[in-house]
């Protein structure tokens, strides 16, 4: 049996998390290629970067200029991804719903290549571009999914099927209007990465993954209700439209920053939302900012692995978390 | 005094007219009970009432107020629904599930939490509906008749002045159709409620409602007391079949019974 979620149980929950995201920020900055001194480095991160600590001026530089952003980066993409999953699950009633595999990570793809294509001098045209694109693509998932029932399984994935399948050629596309010499990083980051760490939009992504996992939480209960049924949630006093909208454009905005800052990470919306679920329960209240807390450790954990199994080469992030992602979804699919 | 007012109401859908011309009146401590075949409009017109459906004519009067001038929720503080589930694709417990007809009452309808209040309403009316026993479980691991009963609780627990149910006895067996529409009928003899409900279930509805309405093509074609709507003309006019219209042995009441073609003597 499942007790019944209370602010306390909410609150102690969270300051768990929020300590155990901490400690991934603390811990996997000190692990990589190069390896550095544990006792400085900590004193160093302590003094949040005043102090050198007795490091070398090309140690402190790995710590902050490469590896605490790049972790900070992978915390915002790993917290908006788990926050749209489940913010699109309770609008499409349907624990299936990522946006990887509905293709609007592919809609803001095509929109930060569009940018990087035509305004290409001009960074803040990305995370805007990204957005179009994934609020373009999830009105159009939204649109082909529902059915009179709401969206069945079968239903939702196939409309994530078209659309996925359309914007990849529509990639395609896009990257034949690219230089040769580019090309090559660009399907490294379409599978997801966290190398290419743009200083300018660090922040970006940092305050975007925060808002909107407020926005979300702030929604919570109409969530509860709109998780159930659109019906249900109206007759029962849920200003329906209303919600929907903020849901649309909240996740659109948290896929849209993510992609822009790391390409199409996947599975990530679909393993941290189930997790929270499976763990705390369904309640919103608590599954949304638990998922958004968690998906920040997630891909945390999942890039430290991907720059460092085959160091000094690097994977991207992505095929870490689709490798654990896909038999998830495999077997949710199931039992569905 | 009225609850719930409907005036010449009109409500066309896919180029279809739904509903045509229509009228009724909830009253307190009244069931109503909207009969007719299948398409007659009957889930459409209750629809229109909490909102759902918007009518192309007509006006409808919540205490006496136009209902398109009322906010969401001041609505379902005022109108439970009880209608056909849908399906549940996420694990919700019963008592979860239950205390989401609180909703419309909570000061924050963002994040807030339930009161103590809430609560007590929840563990009163889940007591009310035998439900107990089933508090913690997962409302997916329910009978549908078990379902249909935390689906009547959660409507009890809006407090909600005005019942519209849309055949809430339809997945129900015989001694749990007859405990849930008493449960319907002790709401509005104890808390001055009105119902309205929609089923295909004449005898049910003779037995319990007050009022009948029976409705063909979007019409309200018969409207009074059982005794006065279940004549055999009538009935045989709205329903294309001959009927045998008799006194229920216990309550006095009609009893409709249908006479097949085929049944018959040749």
């Amino acid at each position: 049996m499942m007790n019944r979620v209370t602010l306390r149980k909410t609150i102690i929950s969270c300051a768990l998390l929020a300590a155990a995201l901490l400690l991934a920020i603390v811990s996997m900055s000190l692990i990589g290629s190069e390896p550095l001194p544990v006792r400085a480095s900590l004193c160093a991160i302590a003094s949040l970067g005043s102090t050198s600590c007795g490091l070398t001026r090309d140690q402190f530089d790995i710590l902050f200029q490469i590896r605490v952003p790049r972790i900070l980066l992978a915390a915002a993409v790993g917290g908006s991804l788990a926050t749209a999953g489940a913010g699109y699950q309770a609008l499409l009633r349907n624990p299936l719903a990522e946006p990887y595999l509905l293709g609007i990570s592919n809609g803001a793809a095509v929109g930060t290549m569009t940018a990087l294509v035509f305004f290409g001098a001009n960074e803040w045209t990305r995370p805007v571009l990204a957005f179009t694109g994934a609020l373009l693509a999830t009105l159009a998932v939204y649109r082909l999914a529902r059915g009179r029932a709401g969206s069945t399984p079968e239903r939702l994935i196939l409309a994530g099927v078209i659309v996925t399948t359309f914007l990849s050629s529509v990639i395609v596309f896009v990257t034949t209007l690219m230089d040769a010499t580019r090309i090559r990083s660009f399907t490294f980051w379409l599978l997801g990465d966290l190398s290419g760490t743009s200083g300018a939009l660090l922040p970006v992504a940092i305050t975007v993954a925060i808002a909107g996992a407020l926005i979300l939480t702030l929604n919570a209960r109409s969530l509860n209700l709109l998780m159930l049924g659109e019906r249900d949630a109206f007759d029962l006093g849920v200003e329906v439209g209303r919600v929907r909208v903020v849901v649309f454009l909240v996740a659109s905005l948290l896929v849209g920053s993510s992609v822009a800052a790391s390409g199409s990470v996947g599975y990530v919306g679909l393993v941290v939302p189930h997790l929270a679920r499976l763990s705390l329960g369904s309640d919103n209240r608590i599954s949304i900012p638990a998922a958004a807390l968690g998906g920040a450790v997630f891909v945390i954990v999942a890039d430290t692995l991907a720059r460092t199994i085959i160091a000094p080469r690097e994977l991207p992030v992505g095929a870490i978390t689709a490798l654990i992602g896909a038999p998830l979804f495999i077997y949710l699919l199931k039992r569905a | 005094m009225a609850l719930l007012e409907a005036h010449d109401l009109s409500i066309a859908y896919d180029h279809r007219v739904a509903v045509a011309d229509l009228s009724l009146t909830l009253k307190p401590a009244e069931i109503t009970a909207i009969i007719g075949p299948n398409g007659a409009g009957k889930s459409t017109l209750l629809k229109s009432l909490n909102g759902q459906v918007r009518p192309s004519s007509g006006t409808i009067l919540l205490d006496r107020q136009p209902l398109e001038k009322l906010n969401r929720r001041s609505i379902s503080r005022r109108i439970a629904v009880v209608a056909q589930e849908a399906e549940l694709r996420f694990p919700v417990t019963v008592l979860e599930f239950v205390l989401g007809g609180r909703f419309a009452w909570a000061t924050n309808s963002g994040w807030g939490w339930e009161t103590e209040q809430d609560l007590n309403i929840a563990d009163a009316v889940i007591r009310e509906t035998q439900m107990t026993e089933l508090s913690g479980r997962l409302m997916n691991e329910l009978s549908g008749g078990e379902r249909q009963r935390a689906l009547m609780a959660r409507a009890l627990a809006t407090e909600a002045p005005i019942l519209l149910l849309d055949e809430p006895t339809a997945n129900l067996d015989l001694s749990h159709q007859a405990t849930l529409l008493a449960l319907v009928r002790n709401r509005c003899d104890r808390n001055e409620a009105a119902a309205l409900v929609v089923t295909h279930d004449i005898n049910l509805a003779a037995q319990f409602a007050d009022h009948l309405l029976l409705m063909k093509e979007g019409r309200a074609v018969y409207s009074g007391t059982p005794e006065q709507v279940l004549q055999p003309q009538v009935l045989q006019d709205v329903f294309e079949v001959t009927v045998l219209v008799d006194a229920h042995p216990v309550t006095g009441g009609p009893r409709v019974t249908p006479v097949h073609d085929t049944y018959r003597h040749p």
